[in-house]
């Protein structure tokens, strides 16, 4: 216990992403992630990082995607208004394959909406905000403990499948404070330089593999960046056959390595008769409920979706075949999540517990659903 | 003692009750709790009623708001009045002397402390919350006296260090007299 | 150094229409910064979305072709990332002006160390010839049927009022003339902007019955003035002035909190 701090989720933001190695952060202030630019003001100049206020959300993500580009580990923090913002240039580092870390610190919208209350309406822009059929990955914690975790972990995936992540919580999680151990035995994933001459270099030629390996401008490497369609030399193309080959393997890059993603915490599924599938602060009402149930002896199972996107459909169709356990999908939205999961297990029974006044859904709510249920 | 403790720190926007939350949860944390600290946000905490929420308990914590509260610190009448309905029936209140708390239940433990008098006689309104801090501590006992101190230096700024421990300490005094009274 | 070694010879012929200026300010360009003797590596071209913005592809340098309008902050970002890098903006009038109006300015207010050729051709050539910020009043465009009744910037005077450095125009009809400007724009350290005339004959020129790219170019010998000619479009040397360069300054914080940590 001792060695334990009181930290606010956006702190351990902060922290996490310092000890993933990132030193360049441009933002724009926004509530509720304003803490994390401040601290980042603070602390980046101290160990020789850089940090920018910038004039817009749209010049916060182009400059770290510039610096990304010249090999720094970048990040920038918004919430729902500027993430919005950001859709089109995330889409251009999602297609030129620059990894980065977008930080939304989620409130109620639509528009300027409720800035200081919470909600999860952004679970479907975090998938589909900008246009065309992108790959992202998007990362979700539900306590102080768990950002500063996520927050390294999506730095390592940012640099291994060389793709945006975006990390997503709810204005509570960013707000609470609790006991956190500021250390993780994760191991800091750097980019891969190319092992081949200047010469001899395509940027985006991946090989037998699905990930190319992007030097850093100034490295040695002179190549051609472009959001356009492009070939393995990175210049644009218009042959058919090469567009659709890019788009393939942008994608097939998240998808076939979704073991490796999709993190998520299971709690009592074995037996489990009902189950509370949940993400960010509706995890901490589900799991003091499941809890309680248990001790009442009601077979109460619980899933903590860690990874948002990829969505974990093949889990979810797992469980539901192995326990024909009903669902109770509390959200602090009108039903973005249970949506999706309807598509993972369309014959399951899935009660739905939405909350929209900005508030968090309480035990006594999720109690008295579970009543409906059992 | 082994119980959960809920706790509300409430005043108006600038009194300090956000940090005098976040000073108790750490002082707890270092006490060996599990502890989570939440506050109110955005326009209500600039002026009007504001609170910070404490959860202390050496169980495993969850869900991160205050449902039943058995320890309240209202240090004004309109942060009473606004907050009084999340007193659980067996909670304690401590408040200003000259704050009405008629309306609440019998059951209610009321302790009024001369906070406001007090930090008027120390020349320094701003250190009420720490005052506050000693009273509530020394009448409830969830932490060590040190645990207390130490969260006290590490969070306010270096400069008023020393009268916010005098604070503390003519805290940590009234506190006696209540409960000996 | 040749500046034809700077293009990617395999990526010609380049997308510009006969008589187009822009290739002309590309020259103007590679043949200021030959001069400079530069490790092209340390190099890096960007562009935005437009006619002009597609040269960064045709430079054997780090290029990077953005989103409309954003070229600035991504340059931004790779400048403060890498300092020791030559980071230069290719850009046109409506990506700069209109779309990517705000990064302008406020790059030009952090005095930031980038190069800024504006290619000004009056119109959105790649869409094939609507207005855009720097289209002269009444002009004609495809989104201007009956003459714009917008009024333009004063690009040089914006960029001035937003506190660049170093501020400059040049026109294509004067290629040497432009060559020295951009030559001193590189040569400045923090944010230059170089506005350059261009012609679009295909839709500026054709929409406003100028003629063909000679005559347009005769046009702008008429029309603009290294000596403030009255009534002409004035090219030269407009802001020169030494401000400490964002970047360094931005150095210089980390140093001095690094030293003040240290001194605990």
């Amino acid at each position: 216990m001792g060695n334990k701090r009181l930290v606010q989720g956006n702190e351990a933001c902060v922290e996490g992403a310092l000890k993933a190695g990132a030193r360049f952060f441009a933002g724009y202030p926004i509530t509720p992630s304003t803490e994390i630019a401040e601290l980042m003001a603070e602390k980046l100049p101290l160990v020789g990082g850089v940090f920018m206020q910038m004039e817009d959300e749209i010049a916060s993500i182009a400059t770290i995607i510039g610096a990304s580009i010249a090999g720094a580990k970048a990040l920038t923090a918004t919430s729902g208004p500027g993430f919005s913002l950001m859709q089109e240039n995330l889409g251009f580092a999602a297609m030129t394959e620059v990894p980065l870390v977008v930080v939304n610190v989620t409130r109620g919208g639509p528009s300027t909406g409720t800035p200081t209350k919470a909600s999860q309406g952004d679970f479907m822009q975090a998938r589909w905000g900008c246009h065309g059929d992108h790959p992202v990955i998007v990362l979700a914690p539900s306590s102080v403990q768990e950002v500063y975790d996520l927050t390294i972990t999506a730095f390592n995936m940012a640099e291994k499948y060389m793709v945006p992540v975006v990390l997503l919580y709810d204005e509570v999680v960013g707000h609470l404070r609790e006991g956190v151990k500021l250390a993780s035995s994760q191991a800091v994933i750097d980019r891969e330089m190319p092992t081949v001459s200047p010469s001899e270099y395509l940027p985006y030629a991946t090989g037998d593999g699905l990930i190319p390996k992007l030097a850093p401008f100034g490295s040695g490497y002179r190549y051609h960046m472009s959001g356009l369609s492009h070939d393995e030399t990175g210049f644009p193309t218009s042959n058919p056959a090469t567009i659709e080959k890019l788009l393939i393997r942008l994608n097939d890059k998240i998808e076939k390595n979704r073991k490796d993603i999709i993190k998520y915490k299971a709690y009592d599924l074995d037996d489990a008769q009902v189950i509370f599938l949940a993400y960010g602060s509706p995890v901490r009402s589900a799991l003091q409920v499941q809890k309680e149930a248990r001790a009442r002896g009601e077979k109460v199972g619980l899933i903590q979706l860690k990874t948002l996107w990829p969505f974990p459909h093949e889990l979810l169709a797992d469980v539901f075949a192995a326990t024909k356990a009903d669902f109770i999908i509390p959200e602090l939205s009108l039903g973005q999540l249970a949506d999706e999961v309807s598509k993972s297990v369309p014959q399951a029974k899935i009660t739905r517990v939405n909350r929209n006044d900005g508030a968090l859904i309480t035990p006594a709510q999720l109690e008295q659903a579970l009543k409906g249920v059992l | 003692m082994n119980k959960n403790w809920e706790l509300i720190i409430s005043g108006s926007g600038g009194q300090g009750a956000i940090l005098a939350g976040i000073i108790f949860a750490e002082a707890a944390l270092a006490n060996g709790y599990n502890v989570i600290q939440t506050q109110s946000y955005g326009p209500e905490a600039r002026g009007g009623a504001s609170r910070s929420e404490v959860m202390i308990s050496h169980e495993e914590l969850a869900y991160p708001k205050v449902q039943a509260c058995n320890l309240m610190v209202a240090m004004t009448q309109e942060s009473l009045d606004k907050y009084a309905d999340m007193l659980a029936d067996d909670g304690v209140l401590l408040t200003d002397q000259d704050i009405d708390a008629s309306a609440l239940k019998k059951s209610i433990r009321v302790y009024k402390a001369p906070i406001f008098a007090t930090v008027e006689k120390l020349q320094k309104p701003m250190v009420a919350n720490i005052l506050v801090l000693g009273i509530l501590n020394t009448i409830s006992g969830i932490v060590k006296p040190e645990n207390l101190s130490a969260a006290i230096q590490a969070r306010v700024p270096a400069a008023t260090i020393s009268i916010n421990l005098k604070a503390l300490e003519e805290g940590i005094q009234i506190g006696k007299k209540l409960v000996n009274a | 150094m040749n500046y034809k070694q700077m293009l990617r010879q395999n990526k010609m012929p380049h997308i510009w229409c006969p008589g187009c200026g822009h290739g002309m300010v590309l020259a103007a360009f590679l043949r200021a910064l030959a001069q400079k003797e530069l490790d092209p590596n340390n190099v890096a071209v960007i562009s935005g979305i437009g006619c002009s913005s597609r040269a960064s592809g045709y430079l054997d340098f780090n290029t990077l072709h953005t989103t409309h309008g954003r070229a600035i902050p991504f340059a931004t970002g790779i400048k403060m990332a890498k300092p020791n890098l030559k980071v230069i903006v290719l850009t046109g009038d409506g990506d700069s002006t209109a779309i990517g109006g705000n990064h302008l300015i406020h790059a030009a207010r952090r005095n930031i160390d980038l190069t800024v050729i504006v290619f000004n051709n009056n119109i959105y050539g790649m869409t094939s010839g609507q207005y855009s910020p720097l289209t002269p009043h009444m002009k004609l465009a495809t989104t201007a049927p009956y003459g714009n009744f917008d009024y333009p910037f004063d690009l040089v005077n914006l960029a001035k009022g937003a506190g660049a450095t170093f501020v400059a125009r040049g026109a294509t009809s004067q290629p040497r003339h432009l060559e020295k400007l951009i030559s001193q724009g590189l040569d400045h350290n923090g944010f230059s902007l170089v506005e350059v005339v261009t012609q679009c004959p295909t839709y500026f020129g054709r929409k406003n019955k100028m003629g063909s790219p000679v005559d347009m170019l005769q046009w702008q010998r008429e029309n603009t003035s290294t000596s403030g000619k009255e009534g002409t479009i004035p090219l030269g040397v407009f802001v020169q002035e030494e401000r400490p360069e964002y970047g360094a300054n931005y150095l210089q914080l980390v140093k001095t909190v690094a030293e003040g940590k240290s001194g605990e």
